[in-house]
């Protein structure tokens, strides 16, 4: 792999119609990592994201994941890849249980998908790993609750658990404390923290909240309007008179 | 709707304890031939005992064909309008078979086992079977390129379309010479150990077997890894794609077991009734297939066996009741259930509510006249 970079984006672009949600994007993301993505509402992270994991195709530019072109490739072939994703709008199986949510995702990448008489419950290891993901991401004893009558909160830690059960060795976090209480969040980010465990994983995590991004992450993309508008280390980023003007102006400004 | 707990260790004790209703009915209707004939004392192949069950096992291969159906729309959520596609290329291809294949055939070749037993019969017997499955799994093929395309209603209303292709084919005076075209195959020649007038208890062992080894393997199939991904598709088909499933593929596996189950019950049908009309491929089988499930109560399998029966009983009993407009009060029934049980029979039962203020409401935003 060249230089260590896992994945790379090169001269993306995604129109809507008359709409460029992202404009000639172009970003390197070094491998066991957190990388952030920030910019204010319709910047097109989220877009970025969709292109990047495979849920749209770009309009033009290429993909590249450990030097290999995965620009037309479908989703569920980068999930076999090891790229993951959680969703900004949380993206679960509503009629299924916690535990099945987090086992199915266990189980895809095992190559027992196409058993179709034996009984799940013979396929102990998914079953033990979808448990152990439960715990990490904080949703012990709540195995056999139905997904869609979890609070909004837990909602965003089965958002995660689904996205780790599949063991990616990139993980895509779009704004997984979407709409989450600020007394909620601290508890998120320690599980972020400690499931990205950085000798292990490459991050990208999209987010609003400025204070943790400077914290956590070790390398941050600025866009705005669909262009990367600055990129650097959260100190330059701080320090950047652009951003601060697209950005971070409203953010010093909350705090002060 | 509810999807039990995960048992790890599947015992044959918790699988007894799991299956006990249906067990339960399995078991009744091994005994109902035996018991109704000593009642009436006609014996089990004659009078009552016999009439009846014929109609139980015209009920016993439409619970399959409901089952099949719910493993699509319950199961996937996918909704099709064209399982009597599925139904009708079983049907058809045994009855052609059995009518302008089978006969010829054995005249001129005879099977033995190297200790000289005949087994032509039973290998004719396993090849039409098998073709009746292959036809229709050709139909589920055929549906499941055109589901990648299209979606929702549009994919509805293609299934249909297709399904009234075969319906019209079925009665096409082109090939009135095969297909009896209007009139349809009758007396059909089907192996002499299955006739079903000469035996009649025989047919109604091998139809309850049928929907025995049907319902397990179905019901083992939806428990399986590859079921559960099948009803994760249903649940959220774009995360499905996110953690590495492509939903295509698992479309049409549900799409193939389906035609494998509907297209064997056609040719049970078609074998019961020893003809094959175009009615075996018409719309009516689908719309059955669906108040079947929808009365029993979706995603739950034993829904489809419930519905079943009770259409069989309603089309029975109703026809002495109200004459030939039995459809319009078994209409009305249907209506009623689907306001206040909207999740069937079985999953009415399985959450312990009945939704008798909710219907209702339903009731009186059905009738109520929109204000501008
Ligand atoms: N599927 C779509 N069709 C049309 N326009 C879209 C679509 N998805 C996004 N857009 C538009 O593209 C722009 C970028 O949207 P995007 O969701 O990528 O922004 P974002 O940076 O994720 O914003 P937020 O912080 O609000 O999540 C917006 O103007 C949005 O309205
Ligand atoms: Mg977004």
């Amino acid at each position: 792999m060249t230089k260590n970079i896992i994945l790379r984006a090169e001269n993306l672009r995604k129109a809507f119609g008359g709409l460029i949600a992202v404009d000639d994007v172009s970003i390197e993301v070094q491998q066991k990592t957190m990388h952030a993505i920030i910019g204010p509402n319709g910047a097109g992270k989220t877009t970025l994201f969709n292109l990047l994991s495979g849920t749209m195709p770009p309009t033009k530019g290429k993909v590249y994941y450990k030097d290999n072109e995965i620009t037309s490739l479908p989703p569920h072939q980068r999930a076999h890849l090891g790229i993951g994703r959680s969703f900004q709008i949380t993206n679960i199986f509503p009629n299924l249980t916690v535990l099945e949510n987090v086992r199915l995702a266990a189980q895809a990448l095992g190559g027992d998908n196409f058993r179709f008489l034996s009984h799940v419950g013979t396929f102990g290891d998914y079953i033990d790993k979808a448990m152990a993901v439960l715990a990490q991401v904080g949703l012990a004893g709540q195995e056999n609750v139905y997904a869609r009558s979890l609070a909004h909160g837990e909602k965003r830690k089965l958002e995660l658990g689904i996205m780790l059960a599949c063991d990616p060795e990139l993980l895509l976090f779009d704004e997984p404390t979407a709409g989450m209480s600020s007394e909620q969040v601290p508890e998120l980010i320690e599980i972020i923290k400690k499931v990205v465990n950085r000798k292990e994983r490459t991050a990208i995590l999209v987010e609003h909240r400025m204070d943790m991004v400077m914290n956590i992450s070790d390398f941050i993309t600025v866009m705005s309007q669909g262009n990367v508008i600055a990129e650097g280390t959260p100190q330059e980023i701080a320090n950047n008179q652009l951003v601060q003007k697209a950005y971070l102006g409203d953010f010093y400004g909350e705090l002060l | 709707m509810s999807e039990h707990k995960i048992q790890r260790r599947m015992t044959i004790r918790n699988l007894l304890q799991r299956e006990k209703a249906f067990l339960i009915f399995i078991l009744l209707m091994v005994a109902f031939p035996f018991v109704l004939g000593t009642i009436t004392g006609t014996g089990i192949n004659h009078g009552v005992t016999k009439f009846w069950q014929g109609q139980l096992i015209v009920f016993f291969v439409m619970a399959v064909v409901a089952m099949s159906y719910d493993l699509l729309i319950g199961y996937c959520g996918i909704l099709s309008f064209g399982h009597a596609a599925f139904f009708g290329a079983g049907a058809y291809t045994t009855a052609l078979l059995f009518t302008h294949w089978a006969p010829s055939f054995s005249t001129k070749y005879r099977i033995f086992i190297p200790g000289g037993g005949d087994i032509t019969g039973i290998l004719i017997f396993a090849f039409v079977i098998l073709m009746a499955v292959l036809a229709s799994v050709l139909v589920g093929l055929l549906f499941s390129a055109t589901s990648v395309r299209l979606k929702g209603a549009y994919f509805a209303m293609l299934t249909l379309a297709l399904a009234e292709a075969l319906h019209i084919l079925a009665k096409a005076s082109d090939f009135i010479k095969w297909t009896g075209a209007d009139e349809g195959l009758h007396g059909v020649p089907v192996p002499a150990w299955i006739n079903p007038t000469q035996f009649r208890p025989r047919f109604y062992f091998i139809a309850l077997v049928f929907l025995f080894v049907s319902y397990l393997f179905i019901r083992r199939f939806t428990n399986s890894p590859a079921g559960k991904v099948i009803i994760g598709t249903r649940e959220n088909e774009e995360r499905v794609r996110m953690i590495g499933y492509n939903p295509v593929t698992y479309r049409t596996l549900t799409f193939v077991v389906s035609a494998i189950f509907a297209g064997l019950a056609g040719a049970m049908f078609s074998m019961w009734n020893m003809s094959a009309t175009h009615s075996m491929t018409s719309t009516v089988i689908t719309v059955n297939a669906l108040i079947m499930v929808i009365l029993g109560g979706m995603g739950t399998l034993v829904g489809g066996i419930v519905g079943a029966g009770l259409l069989q009983a309603f089309s029975h009993f109703f026809y002495d009741w109200f004459g030939p407009r039995w459809p319009l009060m078994f209409g009305l029934i249907f209506i009623i259930s689907v306001l206040f049980f909207p999740y069937g029979i079985v999953g009415t039962w399985r959450l312990k509510r009945l939704q008798i203020k909710e219907g209702w409401a339903r009731l009186i935003a059905l009738l109520a006249v929109k204000k501008e």
